[in-house]
């Protein structure tokens, strides 16, 4: 069993998505390990893009003080190295084709194997454009997970054939950020994708508060919030660790 | 390999929430792009409406001045709102109103873009969005008002540089947000395919009537093609029907702001490295990161850090070059054609003015050129008064 699907062995999955390098790679490296300690399932490690085409003002924010603090996908890489020596939590890249592509598709995931990267997640590269990254993922054993949206449809069953790791479902229209009302279509998306593959999903995109994460739980494997965990990082700055863990223990606790 | 590509470019990179709408556009597209209804009333509206077939002028003044090749001038500025846009525009919105969908949206620079979309969508009777950056709302006050005189929305998108390319992610986002009742339309030959196929075709009108009416004025092809590139659909309007005339030379000219080896450039096919952004493979600005670079040019429309993948593919072939000219000397060759000829072109157009200026001295006089001038220049005139140390009212 690898650590993903270990990761959702244990019951319903807690995800939190941190941005790397905001506010600085040092305070991201200790987030992952403080967040680990304190239960998260999984961490989804952005890597900031100066476009995120798929983030809400929130995350794209924080990849601008990402950006502007010098941030690069070589001291991403090595912080990933150094906290694979003492946290064995399971860690997933969330980014974009364009900084993956340049650094050399191959190259970024061999070097993903090495740091023990388990999976990752480009929401620009659809279905259709796959060969773009899965054969790399392929030969370097990284998960390559797919999203779908309630406007995916017939696609899911395409997509959840190939899926690997988790199906990232999208419980809402447009982009990132934390929303009220979260709709219903993912209870069928799930079915769907349970009809054509036993993979686990989780539900990201406006998940804010344990009342919504319970709910979400409910009917899912996991859930994934990100810009609510941003926001705190926002407004604390370096001194963002507490209030972050303090969050997520209370996301963990509602699920569970 | 996916579908929609030239050569290694192009292809589909968009977030899943838009493959089935994109699929629908496909599929739509090339229905009617075969309907001869459709057909028949984009021609309609063409001739009737937005004036065409543009005129191609023979500019005897500047063929003296230059003592090179007889120099023609293609008057995409004639069209009804002032440039080229509005032959992709008349196709698009037309297109989306067959497909059932009663609101359009769409990312502007310059505001060509952005008026043509109003324009098209006040026609056809279908609500409007424009998205367009701060810093372009600024340069363009002028075309704002005007989008909002023919009905449209206009949001002024306040991230990252603050133009056209932060104006296009923030016009994909809003589609994501809402698609079963819009239909984005984009302003260049560039994003996810069908569009870049999509706008090129409707562009294509140009290069059309370019070939027929330089049959009937002189009996024979010209021997160089001159168009600005940003996204690239004025070049590649004008450039497509000759792709199969090797003797034709191809040149796309594009923004060097203050000059290719300062970081004020938006010098796609001279600095750019392949990458992949809004939906496509093709040559981008940006660092060694894979970051899209913050690229600059005096002209909103050409200050763009990618370029449409059917141009990168010619460039691949060695079919199209590709230059780099400054702002200043776009800002000379405004002035030039003005003076010259009594025609105020876009200071995107002038790019292409102004190498042609360069080109002209080394052909011999037996020799024809043709410049696309893609849009009129009334929209600069404040802000190349500006350049100049003037303040004037817009």
């Amino acid at each position: 069993m690898n650590r993903i699907e270990k990761a959702f062995s244990k019951g319903k999955a807690f995800i939190p998505f941190i941005t790397a390098g905001d506010p600085s790679i040092e305070v991201t490296e200790q987030l992952i390990i403080e967040m680990a300690k304190a239960g998260a399932d999984i961490i989804e490690i952005g890597i900031p893009f100066s476009d995120p085409s798929a983030e809400g003002p929130v995350i794209q924010a924080a990849d601008v003080r990402a950006l502007s603090a010098g941030t690069t996908t070589d001291q991403i890489l090595e912080m990933v190295k150094r906290i694979r020596k003492v946290c064995d939590v399971p860690l997933v890249f969330m980014t974009y084709i364009n900084p993956v592509f340049s650094y050399g598709t191959d190259r970024f995931l061999k070097t993903c194997k090495e740091i023990g990267v388990d999976g990752i997640i480009v929401p620009d590269v659809p279905y259709e454009e796959r060969d773009e990254i899965k054969p790399f993922c392929e030969k370097y054993g990284i998960a390559c997970i797919p999203l779908i949206a309630p406007t995916s449809k017939d696609r899911i069953d395409l997509i959840a054939k190939e899926a690997e790791g988790f199906v990232y479902c999208v419980s809402s229209f447009g982009v990132t950020g934390v929303r009220e009302d979260l709709g219903h279509d993912f209870i069928d998306m799930i079915k769907r994708v349970k009809l054509v593959k036993d993979i686990p999903c989780a539900i990201g995109f406006g998940i804010s508060n344990p009342d919504q994460a319970k709910t979400l739980s409910e009917v899912s494997d996991g859930v994934i919030v990100g810009s609510a965990i941003v926001k705190i990082i926002e407004e604390y700055g370096k001194d963002c660790i507490g209030p972050v863990v303090e969050y997520v223990k209370s996301m963990i606790a509602a699920i569970r | 390999m996916s579908k929609g590509r030239f050569g290694i470019h192009g292809g589909q990179y968009i977030p899943e929430v838009l493959m089935n709408a994109i699929h629908e556009l496909e599929e739509a597209y090339n229905h009617y792009k075969n309907d001869k209804e459709f057909i028949e009333e984009l021609n309609f509206l063409y001739e009737n409406y937005a004036g065409r077939p543009s005129s191609l002028y023979y500019a005897e003044n500047m063929t003296k001045d230059l003592k090179g090749p007889k120099i023609y001038l293609k008057r995409e500025d004639l069209n009804h709102t002032g440039s080229h846009k509005i032959n992709n525009v008349l196709g698009q919105v037309l297109l989306a109103k067959k497909m059932g969908k009663t609101r359009v949206i769409a990312e502007t620079g310059a505001g060509q873009h952005g008026v043509a979309t109003a324009t098209a969508a006040a026609l056809l009777g279908l609500e409007c969005e424009v998205f367009m950056g701060k810093e372009d709302t600024k340069r363009q006050a002028l075309n704002v008002y005007r989008m909002k005189l023919l009905g449209s929305k206009v949001h002024e998108v306040t991230s990252g540089t603050q133009t056209l390319k932060d104006a296009v992610n923030e016009t994909f986002k809003e589609w994501t947000s809402r698609i079963d009742d819009t239909h984005y339309v984009i302003g260049s030959v560039v994003g996810p395919y069908p569009f870049p196929e999509m706008v090129r075709d409707f562009q294509s009108v140009i290069g059309k009537e370019l070939k027929d009416q330089m049959l009937l004025a002189e009996g024979r092809l010209p021997d160089a093609i001159l168009a600005c590139v940003g996204g690239g659909s004025n070049a590649m309007g004008v450039f497509y029907d000759f792709i199969d005339n090797p003797e034709v030379r191809l040149i796309g000219c594009e923004a060097a702001g203050h000059g290719v080896d300062t970081e004020l450039n938006a010098a796609t096919m001279t600095n750019g490295k392949l990458g992949i952004f809004h939906g496509m493979k093709s040559y981008f600005c940006q660092d060694e990161y894979g970051q899209i670079a913050p690229v600059y040019s005096i002209s909103a429309g050409l200050d763009y850090p990618g370029i449409g993948p059917e141009h990168s593919y010619l460039k691949d072939i060695e079919r199209a070059e590709y230059v780099p000219v400054t702002d200043e000397e776009a800002v000379e060759a405004f002035e030039y054609l003005a003076r010259t000829e009594g025609i105020i072109p876009a200071i995107e157009s002038s790019h292409a003015v102004a190498h042609a200026l360069k080109l002209a001295p080394t052909m011999g006089k037996d020799k024809i050129m043709v410049i696309n001038i893609s849009g009129r220049g009334d929209k600069d005139v404040a802000a190349i008064a500006r350049y100049k140390g003037e303040d004037i009212y817009e």
